[in-house]
């Protein structure tokens, strides 16, 4: 009943403020455009080496929001703790609901759906146009192909967990600052160069396929990222479910340890 | 509609930040149907005490109970307690109408009772705008509807006063009268003495995170000392000796243990005219800054006024 109640005061936390569609809004802007740009690309309007062709390259239109998009449910999930912090408003939340433990469960709910929700945004913007172009010129959409329903269905679930694994850095970090300089640095910076890095010897790449990018891309079946490097293979190591498990081991942990330290903290 | 109060129980709270002891073993308990104040300067450790009780903050040792209950025990927290932190805050971007919803939410309570205590606390109209354009006395209202929002059998209110202008502190008295003559539990806190000295009956003083004084406003009240001269000043002093404690003055005696009344008495009797006579009381705030600076050391009368 507490959990019940608890998610939906959490859920009309986030919907009372305009943080997520403005999120939201850009992530579709963005994951639109980049897929449209690969559209073209691949469809070799641009003349020159079709890097990738067929279903591969619809494949890898489609998942150009999970590649490039993850960052955007991981602030949002990581914003329904940040934003409590910022202004206070923990106070009220615990007065509310004394169990902390129902506090979080219900903010890790939230998080999963709202995640889930940009899951289909950067669906929409990246399989509308992808799919508009590369059917109008005349390539391959592979959108009756299950190994793409498949791939849709898997990146919804990827940006689920991702918004979870935000949810967990900003129980650890609380700042609402540190948690998007963190976020952007690591998605944005750091770890598409540890994976270029890392896959250069095999040693190091067994390592690699851990990283959180990696095994979303792992979880999703198909991404620019892992595809460029390679070289149109997709993804090699870990299986889609394996990959899943890193995902959402990374966030658990996460979660846990924002619970043992900041969840635990006295509120003044 | 008659509310029973739950008393509030401290006992032995203590908190520990480093090496200094924000709360250290602090006892009292609050009645319901009075208005208590809980007094003390800032830093006296009045909000961690707070907030030991309403379970934000972990004790090191001791407890602070509600009808004998630890606040997260409470089954319904939101209908047991009202409470209004002083650094309650407000996300500037939501309206407070959606502020009492997710709470209501939360709590389980009707969603009708968000515009009920809207219109209570004088925000009906303001009710939709956002609290970021709120004024403090707008916040404080906020707070208290919030407070209310579960019709709770006890209120904790910290600095309820503060940031009201006139009109506001005189709506804010009469309110709480109204919840405590309704039966309720209400505690509120201050640093000030003359700011809930019309609303209080009873006071909870601490100093330092320890209890220096509980009990009614009159068990507060100081000593009063009684000045008095007349041309034969000798016979006067030798007069009243015996009587009471009496210095000499520059400008006569300085009589304590006596009221004018009953130093005008042994004056006649001993047939001394008299040239001055008058009563200085110290205030209930020298009282009380005397109390909490430590330099004067009154022995807290335990349960006066019951």
């Amino acid at each position: 009943m507490t959990l019940i109640r608890s998610i939906s005061a959490e859920s009309a936390k986030l919907f009372t403020l305009k943080t997520w569609w403005i999120l939201l809004l850009v992530m579709v802007g963005y994951v639109g455009f980049t897929a449209a740009l690969f559209a073209v690309i691949f469809s070799g309007l641009l003349g020159g080496v079709q890097p990738l062709e067929g279903a591969a390259a619809a494949q890898a239109v489609y998942s150009a929001g999970s590649t490039i998009g993850y960052a955007f449910p991981v602030l949002v999930g990581a914003f329904l703790v940040t934003a409590e912090f910022r202004h206070g408003t923990l106070t009220p939340t615990f007065l509310a609901t004394p169990s902390r433990g129902a506090v979080l469960g219900a903010k890790a709910i939230v998080a999963a759906l709202i995640g889930a929700v940009f899951g289909f945004g950067m669906l929409l913007a990246s399989v509308l146009p992808g799919a508009a172009i590369l059917g109008a010129t005349g390539n391959e959409t592979a959108l009756g192909d299950s190994d793409v329903w498949a791939l849709f269905a898997r990146t919804v679930l990827a940006m689920a967990i991702w918004a979870v694994l935000g949810l967990g850095l900003g129980s650890v970090f609380r700042n609402q600052v540190i948690v998007i300089v963190v976020v952007l640095a690591f998605t944005q910076f750091l770890e598409p160069i540890l994976r270029v890095v890392l896959s250069f010897t095999d040693v190091s790449a067994s390592f690699g396929q851990f990283l959180p990018g990696a095994a979303s891309d792992a979880l999703v079946g198909s991404g620019f990222m892992s595809m460029m490097m390679t070289g149109g293979a997709g993804p090699a190591g870990l299986d889609w479910w394996q990959g899943g498990l890193v995902l959402a081991g990374i966030a658990a942990v996460l979660v846990l340890i924002g619970a043992l330290t900041t969840w635990r903290r006295d509120v003044d | 509609m008659a509310r029973r109060g739950l008393p509030i129980e401290v006992r032995g709270l203590i908190k520990q930040y480093g090496a200094t002891r924000a709360v250290d073993d602090l006892s009292f308990t609050v009645e319901p149907g009075k208005v208590t104040g809980f007094l003390g300067p800032n830093g006296a450790g009045k909000t961690t005490t707070l907030r030991s009780l309403l379970g934000l903050i972990r004790p090191t040792a001791g407890s602070a109970t509600i009808g004998g209950q630890r606040y997260a025990e409470l089954d319904s927290p939101l209908t047991t307690v009202g409470a209004a932190l002083e650094a309650n805050s407000f996300h500037p971007s939501r309206s407070g109408r959606a502020h009492l919803a997710i709470q209501a939410k939360a709590a389980g309570v009707p969603a009708a009772r968000v515009d009920e205590v809207l219109l209570r606390v004088g925000l009906a109209e303001a009710g939709s705008r956002k609290v970021g354009g709120y004024s403090l006395g707008m916040r404080q209202r906020l707070g208290l509807a919030g407070a209310l929002l579960g019709d709770p059998a006890v209120l904790v209110l910290d600095e309820p006063i503060n940031g009201l202008d006139p009109e506001g502190i005189r709506w804010m008295r009469s309110f709480l009268k109204v919840l405590a003559e309704e039966g309720r539990t209400v505690l509120i806190s201050s640093h000030l003495l003359s700011e809930v000295q019309q609303t209080v009956d009873e006071l909870v003083i601490i100093a330092k995170g320890r209890l220096a004084y509980q009990g009614d406003l009159a068990g507060l009240a100081g000593e009063t000392t009684v000045t008095v001269d007349a041309p034969r000043r000798a016979e006067l002093q030798a007069a009243l000796a015996p009587h009471a404690t009496v210095q000499p003055l520059p400008n006569g005696l300085a009589v304590v243990g006596l009221d004018a009344e009953q130093v005008g008495a042994h004056a006649f009797a001993a047939g001394i005219p008299l040239s001055a006579l008058a009563t200085t009381a110290s205030g209930l705030e020298d009282v009380f800054l005397s109390l909490v600076t430590g330099e004067h050391t009154t022995t807290a009368t335990e349960g006066a006024g019951r």
